[in-house]
């Protein structure tokens, strides 16, 4: 891999209606995200998430049930 | 989409009867009938109570496609929705509006009033009171006599106390509580029986909101009440989603305690790996997420109903058709989890279909995984030497309800 060192090179897309608050992408990535206190629903902390999180962020777009995250190259 | 063009083979699927009775000589394999549509060419059909055929989903990847397709609808009240049993397809046509029967955007909205004390941060503040909780009761079970039925002294009391807190109810009922859950995701009962268990449930549930409005606490039910004050809710939603989730919230965690107790006993290296672990949480969780997938309690699989023609590889599911998804095969197609009939505690098993997928996927799945990785953790480092007291071939599986466990496990130390 070549972007083992830059920051940013994917940003998190959320599609907030979509989300169920499952909470499966705060258990896999919490440096990534977090849950709003008032109904659970996602938030994303970090848009742009540095390399070494890359494959924890990976891992919550395929387990968000609702698929209402995507990661999207820069 | 401008192409509407469904290619349907006009074959005749292959039936099987669902659910399917496990081979005799090994209750814990799945049906091999069953798990062998998982790499069949194209989809079978399930003969459920009825006699109807709905859809049998089993491949991973056509169950995570379609769990998340709009096309699909869990709205039970429909003709030809596969329903689990006779009961369920007389209470669907009273049930109240829960998210347990609609589909977007409404669930949405009713899941987002019920989801607060379910998300990550509320139950990992919970941690604390479940480690107190757990070790208590296995305190009193090392000091007591061998040998011991771990479900009653364990895999039970630990949901059960943990739900009946978080809701705000009196533990001191927990006899009807688990004897009418029981009964209400029982395979046998019939519709009297469902109704009977349902007023117990509903009696305790109806008294125990009644002191919330009056007397707010900090538990789920006063902020369900609160919920109802604000217009938000209706008062029976609001008890049905209650007895909703003290049904949920016990059986499922006790059976995947117990079973999971009996796998890791029966796989003495996953025992020993378990025990090397347990100070590496991340580890831990992981154990677990396998023993989800491997145990796959809910055997009797998820049901939908389609609301347009769909295809789905060769076949074409049509308008108004019924789907079993049948989680605990997903779990165990080699597509996906190669070998899946071996429980390796260190593959990477977290995208199994334990709780389900799509906007359904279980409420309290980060409760139920809190509570197994404490559960676990503390039975394998505090008990060292647990052992069976009985012969394997002689352990009481319960097959009758809508996930598996067993009626109990004695065992010793
Ligand atoms: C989930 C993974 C498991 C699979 C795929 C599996 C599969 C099988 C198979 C194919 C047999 C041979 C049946 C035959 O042809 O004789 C068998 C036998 C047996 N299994 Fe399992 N098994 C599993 C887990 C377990 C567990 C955890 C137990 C412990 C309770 C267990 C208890 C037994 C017993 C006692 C027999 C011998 C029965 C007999 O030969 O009379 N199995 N198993
Ligand atoms: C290991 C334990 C558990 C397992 C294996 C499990 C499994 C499941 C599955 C497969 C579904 C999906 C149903 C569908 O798609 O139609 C589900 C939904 C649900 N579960 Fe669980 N569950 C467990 C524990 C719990 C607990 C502890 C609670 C309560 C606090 C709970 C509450 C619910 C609720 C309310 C739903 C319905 C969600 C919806 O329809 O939006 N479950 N569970
Ligand atoms: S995993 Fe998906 S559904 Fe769950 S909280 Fe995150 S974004 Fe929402």
């Amino acid at each position: 891999m070549s972007d083992e060192t830059v920051t940013g090179t994917h940003r998190i897309e959320l599609d907030e209606p979509k989300c169920v608050a499952a909470g499966q992408c705060v258990m896999v990535a919490p440096e990534v995200f977090d849950q709003r206190d008032e109904d659970g629903v996602a938030v994303v902390l970090d848009e742009t998430p540095a390399a070494e999180l890359l494959d924890d962020v990976r891992e919550a777009v395929a387990v968000c049930p609702a698929a209402a995250l995507r990661l999207v190259a820069l | 989409m401008t192409d509407t063009t469904l290619t349907d083979t006009g074959r005749t699927p292959d039936v099987v009867d669902y659910p399917t009775p496990r081979d005799p000589r090994c209750p814990f394999a799945q049906p091999a009938n069953v798990l062998a549509t998982t790499e069949a060419d194209q989809m079978a059909r399930a003969r459920i109570w009825d006699g109807s055929t709905p859809w049998l989903v089993t491949k991973y990847a056509d169950q995570h496609a379609l769990l998340t397709d709009p096309r699909l609808s869990i709205d039970e009240r429909r003709e030809g929705y596969p329903h689990m049993t006779r009961g369920r397809s007389v209470s669907a046509q009273h049930t109240p509006r829960l998210i347990t029967n609609t589909d977007a955007p409404e669930h949405t909205q009713l899941r987002r009033v019920v989801n607060l004390p379910f998300t990550v941060k509320r139950v990992e503040a919970m941690r604390p009171r479940l480690q107190e909780l757990v070790d208590g009761l296995l305190d009193e079970m090392l000091a007591g006599p061998r040998p011991v039925d771990l479900v009653q002294a364990f895999a039970l009391p630990v949901p059960t106390i943990v739900i009946t807190e978080m809701l705000g109810m009196d533990y001191g009922n927990r006899e009807d509580f688990q004897h009418a859950s029981h009964v209400l995701v029982s395979h046998d009962a019939t519709p009297e029986e469902s109704a009977a268990a349902g007023a117990v449930l509903g009696g305790h549930v109806a008294a125990a909101m009644e002191a919330k409005m009056a007397e707010p606490a900090d538990d789920v039910m006063s902020e369900l009440a609160a919920r109802v004050k604000a217009g938000e809710m209706t008062m029976r939603g609001a008890l049905s989603m209650s007895t909703a989730i003290l049904i949920a919230g016990h059986e499922t965690s006790a059976s995947m305690i117990s079973l999971g107790t009996l796998a890791l006993l029966q796989n003495p290296d996953q025992l020993e790996y378990f025990r090397s672990i347990v100070d590496d949480p991340k580890a831990v969780a992981a154990a677990v997420e396998e023993l989800l997938r491997y145990l796959s309690i809910v055997h009797t699989g998820v049901r939908r109903i389609a609301n347009e023609d769909i295809q789905v590889g060769a076949d074409v599911i049509r308008k108004d058709e019924g789907l079993v998804l049948d989680v605990a095969a997903a779990n165990w197609d080699p597509a996906q989890f190669p070998e899946p009939d071996r429980l390796d505690l260190t593959r990477s098993a977290r995208s199994h279909h334990a709780f389900g997928y799509g906007a359904h996927q279980c409420l309290g799945q980060t409760l139920a995984r809190v509570e197994l990785q404490v559960a676990f953790r503390a039975l394998v480092s505090r008990v060292p030497d647990l052992r069976l007291a009985i012969p394997a071939e002689d352990v009481d599986f319960a097959y009758e309800g809508v996930a598996y466990g067993l009626h109990s496990l004695p065992v010793t130390w």
